[in-house]
């Protein structure tokens, strides 16, 4: 890996999230709607709104507002939210805990699921086991998301009371408590991300069954348990890793849906918030936190694949 | 191991087959209007006159699923159209041509991926209004730069393959390399490609129609059904079980389409 | 990686999940209107609400018996939205009044009868000509920080709102007001410009402390509650004001306005057992839930309305509209979205407003095809037309209206294709910018008739219906500076026939207000205005 490949990578990365601001900025000013109004509602005279958008900024031309977010942008100043005349980084660090501690969770039980499950398919391979794990991962891959978290609500919120349904408890408070609040939502953004591992470790296990230094260690008479704890997994898991990293950009953004649906107070909320109040600094602001996360992930895996697979070419 | 995949493209292929008849179907028989209200006989449950129950309208919830059919299969084909045109585009101009064009389109389609969906459909839906031709646009967009990445990679492969280099030594022109020589190797990542976005393009779909972006009411679609069965989870969860459960039959019936034929692939090559 | 598109892809479905920004139902009431008493009313009695002790004013139509077993305790009441300010006098919106309402109060209070009652004030005069009010204020009355309130401080309040800082009216009620005097202490003296039989009800205005510049951080009042805590996007906190001038009230220790935009979250919040009272939970969930709730339900003056626009074809033509009005059947709209929680109007007024509703405008346009039919091919439109009602989705009963309206609509030729849109969209294009053919929505009522009528004068800033008639103009601004009750009374209700024959719009119904509240939660009062009064709630210990 060369050292010109990766800086050439991070600059085209600030490029990239330069665009995505660029097009958020001007694609969302142009759609009808107005943060004055939508702050004020429909009682507002038109001096009320007026005065508002004076006090706003947003009378002002759209490259002068550009301009201004710029400057601020780049000494980590992301101005002020209009909805809730706040700072911007601290109403995002105010919710990035619910979201990061939710897109974790759904981590860990994705991975505490997944692996064992991708093992044992991958052992039983064409028995029973195998065949009810591959089926219930192509269900796991069809049912849509929003779907199954209204189905886990009502069945354990709703009917069982089991797990609270809408009152986030943040972790520092009361850990179990906060656990509680977010299992349901983290076991519905991982059912899907389940299915992709399992499905994944178990095509790569099968893979390294079939390498040669499997079944010299076979033919060695090694247990089969140890030929499969010991050699083939640990080998099966470098390129899961790789898969579990995107999920975690995929678990990320998904969470900012799935909170919608649970009433989680993170960054999804937010967002959706204030792209329905045009409270544009704000958008901007998790636009930018979002593209650039994302933006980093993708970065991180294509120069894992590189550090993986030697042969692949980095130009 | 063979026969497993098989039964996976079997089985893909019956699913699928199965939900084109029911769509051949509705376009000349429905057992009632799909629009057709009747407040007196609202929120029943599955019988022997509904088969599959009526919702809050008292509409008849099998006639709207089978017209439903179409609103899903249309949404499905016509983005992946547009995807895959849109990809083949970008993905084997960036290949074929490789250098800073390479470079640029690739950043561009960096961007768009990075682009949070939500943010680009609704910006898409609220700037044209929101309705069905919309809807597949949009949807279409988004799908174009996960073609255009597969379509660039199997143009990296092959462009510099021996039998390329040769028919260009024969004095090949570009359209008969790409077209003769290195699109028939890519197709088949781009059917496969092409039936997991039909059952993502299902999937966004509903979810679209199921925020009231997507379609728009009164047409019949398994999203916005399941957006108006919400209210009714309790009183009527066939309601909400007929869409949910067809959106995912129709999804995973094109996933194991997929998967069997990139297996028919694996195998051979 | 073995196929990227997968990975890639599944971001979209997932991101574009469930999502209900729920916003402000239409319409703010910020100042409450009651068409109290007339103009030259010696003096007010100190309670006209229905408390037969009349002794001290009541917050409530009923003022029941204070016992220390009903105090204490803690409610958390779901609400759909954000405020958008804590200043009183700034906050416009009426999600927010109905949370103010528990921490401010101004020189008169409305009750849950819609009543006017004296509150900071003790009684009030006004002279013959209706352009002097005095008012002599309540001995004992604080503010949440302690100190008592003075002339001083209802001068400094009304002035800010008279603009008479910055120069524009922050009310424009408001507008009105020539001066405000405080020759004493316990004395404020309000000097009209021009007679306005509306302007009682602009007392109804937050009384805050003389120069007191924090009132958006941290708001002081004189209500039964003070705040607490506010949370942007999540929650209000509000705690007991001990000091409350009425001996035992509030009961409650604590109450705590949630704000959970989607109203399906809240509805299952709300059956888990974590929100205690959940307001405006609709027909269908209150059909859905059991006996082990209590439920609270009934007209709330919120009127629902097929909006026309007048200016735009096909609508520009009375013929159409008639044909519209005609086709639509109201009846089978309040049994199929409603369910049957809904009573049918004739005009742009609610029959909560009793002594100002002009009966029997209901069925002016009996449904009737053939009628609607004929007329449409009078207007030129023999094999029918096309239209668009656009619809905020943010509203599904509204969205759910619109899908009735259009199969009615079939059936007598019109193609109504179903547009819905999100709710900024609705403020600028349709709102503001009068850029649509027809839409659905509600509109909440005020106390007062005009503050509701008025919507529909040529030059109202927020005559979107581009309704103008010069007749329903004068009809109007007579009633406003008419002295006589009874033929005020007559001009409103004239005012309502013409927009009725006009066929302005086609008016549905004023949609039932329900709510919901744990079984052992009691003394709660449903408001004819967008307010949520919390200080006679408390919980049944039995």
């Amino acid at each position: 890996m060369n050292l010109a490949y990766v800086t050439r990578r991070l600059a085209t990365l600030l490029l990239t999230v330069f665009f995505v601001i660029l097009i958020t900025f001007f694609a969302f000013r142009i759609i009808p709607g107005n943060p004055a109004l939508a702050i004020l509602g429909t009682e507002a005279t038109p001096e009320q709104i007026q005065a508002l958008e004076a006090k706003l900024g947003t009378d002002l031309p759209l490259g002068v507002q550009f301009v201004h977010w710029l400057e601020g942008a780049v000494t980590f100043d992301f101005g002020e939210s209009l909805r809730y005349s706040e700072p911007v980084l601290d109403l995002i660090a105010g919710r990035l805990p619910v979201t990061f501690s939710l897109a974790l969770l759904a981590l860990a039980i994705t991975v505490l699921t997944a692996v064992p499950l991708g093992i044992a398919a991958a052992r039983r391979r064409g028995k029973a086991l195998d065949l009810l794990v591959s089926g219930l991962t192509q269900i796991g891959l069809a049912i849509p998301s929003f779907w199954s978290g209204i189905v886990l609500v009502l069945v354990f919120g709703v009917l069982l009371r089991w797990f609270s349904v809408s009152h986030y408890v943040p972790f520092a408070e009361n850990p179990w408590l906060s656990l509680r609040s977010l299992v349901l939502p983290a076991v519905a953004l991982a059912i899907p991300q389940i299915a992709i591992v399992v499905r994944y470790l178990r095509t790569t296990m099968l893979e390294q069954l079939h390498l040669d230094y499997v079944r010299t260690a076979r033919s060695k008479g090694l247990k089969p348990s140890a030929v499969y704890y010991k050699h083939a997994l640990k080998n099966a898991l470098i390129p899961v890793v790789t898969v579990v990293g995107i999920n975690f950009g995929e678990i990320l953004a998904g969470s900012l849906v799935i909170e919608q649906v649970f009433t989680l107070p993170g960054l999804g909320r937010l967002l959706i918030t204030a792209i329905g109040n045009r409270d544009y600094p704000l958008v901007q602001g998790l636009v930018l936190l979002i593209a650039s996360i994302v933006v980093a992930v993708n970065f991180i895996v294509d120069l894992s694949y590189a550090w993986l697979n030697p042969k692949i070419r980095l130009r | 191991m063979n026969s497993r995949k098989n039964v996976t493209l079997w089985l893909g292929i019956g699913i699928v087959s199965a939900l084109l008849l029911l769509m051949a179907v509705s376009l000349f028989y429905v057992p009632y209007g799909a629009n057709e209200m009747n407040i007196a006989h609202r929120l029943q449950a599955p019988g022997r006159a509904h088969w599959f129950g009526t919702d809050n309208f008292g509409r008849d919830i099998l006639s709207r699923i089978m017209e439903g059919t179409q609103t899903a299969f249309a949404v499905g084909f016509f983005s992946v159209c547009i995807g895959a045109a849109g990809g083949f585009a970008v993905g084997s101009a960036a290949g074929y041509l490789g250098k800073w064009t390479d470079e640029l389109l690739m950043r561009a389609v960096d961007a768009l991926m990075a682009f949070p969906g939500i943010l680009l459909a609704l910006i898409f839906v609220t700037i044209f209004k929101a309705s069905l031709p919309q809807t597949v646009i949009a949807i279409g967009v988004i799908f174009i730069p996960g073609f255009a990445r597969v379509i660039r990679g199997g143009f990296l492969q092959y462009k510099e393959a021996d039998f390329v280099k040769a028919a260009r030594g024969l004095g090949a022109g570009h359209g008969t390399v790409i077209f003769r020589h290195i699109v028939p190797h890519v197709l088949s990542s781009v059917i496969v490609t092409a039936s997991l976005c039909f059952s993502t393009a299902i999937l966004a779909e509903a979810a679209l129609s199921y925020l009231g972006l997507g379609v728009q009411p009164p047409d019949p679609s398994w999203g916005r059904m399941l957006n108006e069965s919400q209210s009714y989870m309790n009183k009527a969860p066939w309601f909400a079980l007929a869409p949910g459960l067809f959106i995912t039959a129709t999804v995973l019936g094109f996933n194991l389409l997929g998967d069997g034929i990139r297996d028919l692939r694996d195998r051979r090559a | 990686m073995k196929n990227p598109s997968k990975f890639a892809f599944r971001r979209l479905p997932v991101l574009l999940t469930a999502v209900l920004i729920v916003a402000v139902f239409l319409s703010a009431c910020g100042n409450n209107n009651a068409g109290n008493g007339s103009a030259a009313s010696p003096s007010a009695s100190p309670s006209p609400s229905a408390s037969a002790s009349g002794e001290s004013a009541s917050p409530s139509a009923e003022a029941s018996p204070v016992s220390d077993a009903k105090a204490g305790g803690k409610v958390v009441v779901a609400i759909p939205q954000d405020v958008d300010y804590l200043d009183p006098h700034l906050a416009v919106a009426a999600g927010t009044s109905e949370v103010l309402f528990n921490l401010f109060e101004g020189l008169l209070k409305p009750n849950d009868k819609g009543e006017l009652y004296p509150a900071i004030a003790e009684s009030y005069e006004i002279s013959p000509d209706g352009l002097t009010y005095t008012f002599k204020l309540r001995d004992g009355v604080k503010f949440h920080n302690g100190s008592p309130v003075t002339s001083a401080d209802v001068k400094y309040s009304y002035d800010r709102l008279a603009g008479k800082v910055t120069g524009t009216p922050l009310l424009a009620s408001f507008a009105s007001v020539d001066s405000i005097t405080a020759p004493d202490d316990k004395t404020v003296v309000i000097k009209l410009k021009e007679n306005n039989t509306s302007f009682l009800t602009a007392l109804t205005s937050a009384v805050i402390p003389k120069d007191y510049k924090d009132s958006n951080k941290q708001p002081i009042g004189t209500g039964p509650f003070k705040f607490k805590e506010y949370v942007p996007g999540q929650r209000i906190v509000l705690e007991k004001n001990p000091d409350y001038y009425v001996k035992g009230v509030p009961y409650l220790d604590e109450v705590e306005f949630r704000i959970i935009t989607d109203a399906e979250a809240a509805y299952l919040a709300f059956k888990s057992g974590e929100v205690d009272l959940y307001p405006r939970i609709g027909a269908e969930k209150l059909e859905e839930l059991g006996d082990e709730f209590g439920k609270l339900s009934g007209p709330q003056n919120l009127v629902q309305e097929l909006v026309l626009n007048n200016a735009k074809k096909p609508f520009d033509d009375i013929r159409v509209r008639q044909a519209v009005n005609y086709a639509i059947d109201k009846d089978e709209i309040i049994q199929g979205v409603a369910l049957g929680q809904g009573v049918k109007v004739g005009s742009h007024l609610s029959p909560v407003l009793k002594q100002y509703y002009q009966e029997g405008l209901e069925d002016l346009y009996k449904t009737d095809v053939e009628k609607a039919k004929s007329l449409l091919a009078e207007a030129g439109y023999k094999d029918g037309l096309e239209i668009t009602i656009s619809v905020p989705s943010v509203y599904p009963f509204h969205v759910n209206t619109a899908q009735v309206i259009a199969q009615q609509l079939e059936k007598v030729g019109i193609k109504a294709k179903i547009e819905s849109v999100e709710w900024a969209v609705w403020l600028d294009r349709i709102y503001k910018g009068r850029d649509y053919q027809s839409t659905v929505i509600a509109f909440d009522g005020k106390l007062n008739p005009y503050d509701i009528l008025n919507k529909y004068l040529s030059d109202a800033p927020n005559d979107f219906f581009n309704y103008k008639n010069p007749e329903y103009d004068q009809t109007l601004k007579s009633a406003l500076t008419e002295v006589d009750e009874n033929k005020r009374t007559e001009l409103y209700k004239k005012a309502q026939t013409i927009l009725a024959k006009d066929a302005a719009a086609v008016f549905i119904q004023d949609i039932y207000d329900s709510v919901a509240f744990k079984k052992d939660l009691a003394g709660y009062k449903r408001y004819p205005i967008y307010v949520q009064d919390l200080s006679t709630v408390y919980w049944d210990k039995k």
